[in-house]
């Protein structure tokens, strides 16, 4: 038996590694980059279950429901439904691994984050998904002395390799060496979202390239709901990307304007006189979007945080203010700043059972590159859970199924400069912007039939233009399957909104798979599964 | 803004180093050294101040927002983050220098290889053998403790600091401290143990390492917390919060 090859040494990586290795699995670790470098540790406000802590009669069941309402009903609820029946033992653990969460009298505090009901999410200060990561590198660096764990960290994914519909390995390429190595075995990819299709665009790395993605799309592997992308209504622009500014910046009593007549116009407020500058996040943005396209504002939105109280900017926004004039060479107490939205967070991706399993034998994936849990729509702070708990159920699954009576083979694989096929370029920055910029101009916080179809359109006469490599191509090809997506849900949810059917549509509540057939991209719809009566207690 | 940028460049880990000079214009006052080199990568005909083609500077980054350590680099003789780097803090000057770290082997470029800090970690044995927790007095420690980036800035400038010496430096002293302070009784001779032979016999104390944490992290405290609880056997944190 060949060791489990994990791709991608974030949060789902880790988590998919440490439980291999605590039911006696061996695993190969590896990533581009190494764990302190991945996206995970970019993650501020927190992680979400339902410990009750706060008094107000939490429970598990409620974390249900509104993380399925956040997803517009799209997600798959028995997969939905361990996720947040366990979420609380996950937060235990981290706490047993020394995360100092935020504490009151011993007991970890609960905040409130967009889109749900109660109080429940834990968090260590504003840097929840740095303090979260260095305790679980460390508990994966017991396993990696143990030798259940080998790491290759400046290691990138070339392809998989499939036989008959089945995972049998993954190639890699050593980025010190240029030598590459077929790892035998099965693969979990842990590869994060897709940020490197939309360069300067996102709030995440630039690590995440998206070529594992594409790859692997165009090997043959399902995606689903790719047209589900997450916008932030408040970024601001940094060089190379976008920085997130807090959705707290709004709680603590920052207010959205833009310039309309020569004068500020608080354009959230007047429309949403309940709720103003808290109405949730896709919300804002669209707000945001219809308000510049407007013959009579500006062209910019602005935030302003000039009336927020000394000690809100000593005590809870020090860190944002310090970031802002540091970047922006702007002073927000004093200043208003200009927001833009950004890509946040990509809810869909390689299609899963609630199992991790992929349409490919002995191929699972996990975290941010997946389309599970968050259906249409992700809560903040669910992500981070998601990685970690879908880490958990794929090494589960795996062990599950392993022969108990066969030892896992331990000779370390070569790295040669010999191989089939030459490795592949990188693909080049041009492409890469170009095709960025067709997918934006359809996939923004508002599209339409005409808009997609324009992209399109000027994706093939990009295609046609000249010869690309193998990189490129695939860039091309998920592409393709991202604007069809959304030119084929023909109605608005979550994060979808499409001005020609503005309403929700119930024949369209499905999963939206993309797959290549045939060398062309088909979509496909899949019915959701109906909640088990005792789902799974695990 | 126009600035000159000169970049100590290698092709392989066995090749020569050569200077390569670019002019980089930009009208973005916030660019940083990130910026620059992201840009020049991305432009195909950029041209040396020799009229020689560029070829693609390697590097590595990830956040671009100074929380991820990748982009450690030398700037101006200061080990720092070219994420955080602006270049109006150079404009006067007009030049820039960009080298790799040089505590480290180079692999090409501004790339070298960081892996003994992690071998390190592993060697100290730098984890919790048993489940902990942090309680209230331990909570800032073990948070200061968990911010550190592994860039390697601090083992750059510390006198004490080589690959493959037996101090492992500030890099392993800080994550050290997180376990320090939270060690189940079992563990705790043989975190002490470890601490002593690679970190406490090791450290002149002059501090260095703490001007040039990027991530600003309270070094000095942490040390007098780890030697009175390494050393001394003193309870980590003792005063209560409240
Ligand atoms: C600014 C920001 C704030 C956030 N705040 C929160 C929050 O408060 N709460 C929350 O729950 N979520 C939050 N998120 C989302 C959350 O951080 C991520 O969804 C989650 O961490 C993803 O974890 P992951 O393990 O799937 O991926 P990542 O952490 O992105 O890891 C991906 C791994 O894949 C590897 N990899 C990528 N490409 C390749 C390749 N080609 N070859 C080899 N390896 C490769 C990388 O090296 C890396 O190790 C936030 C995100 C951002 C950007
Ligand atoms: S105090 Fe001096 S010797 Fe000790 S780690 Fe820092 S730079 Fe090195
Ligand atoms: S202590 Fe500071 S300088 Fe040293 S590795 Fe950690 S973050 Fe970098
Ligand atoms: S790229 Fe992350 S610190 Fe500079």
């Amino acid at each position: 038996m060949n060791r489990i090859n994990i791709i991608g040494a974030g949060l789902a990586g880790l988590s998919a590694a440490i439980t291999l290795s605590e039911n006696g699995a061996l695993c190969n670790l590896i990533s581009l980059q190494q764990s302190e470098r991945a996206q995970s540790v970019l993650a501020e406000g927190g992680i979400n279950g339902a410990l009750n802590t706060m008094g107000e009669d939490d429970n598990v069941e409620n974390h249900f429901n509104d993380t399925m309402k956040g997803g517009c009903f799209m997600a798959d609820p028995n997969a939905v439904d361990g996720l947040t029946k366990n979420a609380p033992k996950v937060i235990r653990w981290l706490e047993s691994l020394g995360v100092p969460f935020n504490t009151n009298d011993g007991e970890i505090i609960l905040r409130n984050f967009g889109g749900q009901k109660k109080k429940r999410t834990a968090y260590a200060r504003s840097s929840t998904g740095k303090i979260i990561m260095s305790a679980v590198i460390d508990e994966a660096r017991k396993y990696e002395f143990s030798g259940n764990i080998i790491r290759y960290s400046h290691h990138e994914f070339v392809k998989l390799l499939i036989e008959n519909n089945t995972c049998v390995g993954v190639r890699i390429k050593d980025t010190y060496t240029d030598k590459i190595s077929d790892f035998k075995g099965i693969v979990i990819l842990a590869s994060g979202g897709l940020n490197g299709i939309f360069p300067g665009m996102t709030t995440g790395t630039t690590q995440n390239n998206g070529d594992v993605t594409a790859t692997v799309f165009s090997q043959g592997v399902a995606f689903g709901n790719l047209e589900m992308l997450q916008y932030h209504p408040t970024t601001i622009g940094i060089s190379g990307k976008r920085c997130l500014v807090t959705e707290a910046a709004r709680g603590e009593g920052g207010r959205l304007y833009i310039e309309r007549n020569g004068e500020k116009w608080y354009f959230m407020e007047e429309k949403y006189p309940e709720l103003k500058n808290l109405m949730p996040r896709d919300v804002v943005a669209r707000e945001m979007f219809f308000v510049r396209r407007d013959e009579k504002c500006g062209d910019t939105v602005y935030l302003d945080m000039t009336d927020l109280p000394e000690d809100i900017w000593k005590n809870k926004l020090s860190d944002l203010r310090e970031e802002i004039i540091h970047y922006l060479a702007i002073d927000p107490k004093t200043e208003p700043i200009p927001v833009k939205e950004g890509i946040h967070y990509f809810m869909g991706g390689i299609d899963t059972d609630e199992y991790h399993c992929t349409n490919i034998k002995n191929l699972y994936a996990v975290g941010e590159c997946t389309c599970q849990y968050h259906g249409a729509n992700r809560l903040g702070g669910n992500s981070m859970l998601g990685a970690i708990y879908g880490g958990k159920v794929a090494a589960e699954t795996i062990v599950s199924k392993l022969d108990k009576n066969s030892a896992f083979d331990d000779t370390i694989p070569e790295f040669t400069n010999i191989t089939d096929e030459p490795l592949t370029d990188e693909a080049s920055p041009v492409c890469i912007q170009e095709i960025s910029d067709v997918l934006l101009s359809g996939l923004g916080i508002v599209r339409s039939e005409r808009e997609l179809i324009k992209s399109l359109e000027l994706l093939n006469t990009l295609e046609n233009k000249h010869e690309y490599n193998l990189r490129e191509q695939n860039r091309i090809t998920l592409a393709k399957a991202m604007l069809m997506s959304a030119l084929q849900r023909k109605e608005s949810r979550g994060a979808h909104y499409r001005e020609d059917y503005p309403e929700k549509d119930e024949h369209f509540r499905k999963t939206a798979v993309a797959k290549i057939v045939n060398k062309n991209v088909v979509i496909s719809y899949r019915e959701l599964p109906e909640r088990r009566a005792n789902p799974n207690e695990n | 803004m126009k600035i000159k940028l000169d970049i100590l460049r290698q092709e392989n880990s066995t090749s020569e180093p050569y200077r390569q000079t670019v002019i980089f214009e930009t009208e973005d006052i916030n660019a940083t050294v990130a910026t620059a080199l992201t840009e020049i990568n991305n432009n195909p005909n950029i041209k040396d101040t020799e009229g020689n083609r560029v070829k693609p500077i390697l590097w590595e980054c990830s956040c671009l927002q100074k929380k991820c350590g990748a982009c450690a680099m030398i700037i101006n003789s200061k080990p720092q983050l070219a994420c955080n780097a602006q270049l109006k803090d150079y404009a006067k000057k007009g030049t820039v220098t960009i080298e790799p770290l040089k505590k480290f082997p180079v692999v090409a470029d501004l790339i070298v290889d960081r892996t003994i800090m992690r071998d390190n970690l592993t060697n100290m044995k730098i984890w919790f053998n048993s489940q902990t927790k942090a309680d209230e007095t331990v909570s800032d420690i073990m948070y200061e403790s968990s911010r550190c980036l592994q860039c390697g800035c601090c083992l750059e400038v510390c006198p004490n600091f080589y690959v493959g010496s037996e101090f492992t430096g500030m890099a392993a002293a800080v994550p050290t401290a997180r376990i320090i302070s939270a060690v189940p009784e079992e563990q705790k001779k043989e975190i002490r143990t470890e601490y002593k032979k690679h970190i406490y016999n090791g450290c002149g104390k002059s501090l260095a390492c703490r001007d040039v944490c990027p991530a600003g992290i309270d070094i000095d405290k942490l040390l007098v917390r780890s030697n009175a609880a390494a050393i001394w056997g003193r309870k980590i944190g003792g005063k209560k919060k409240k």
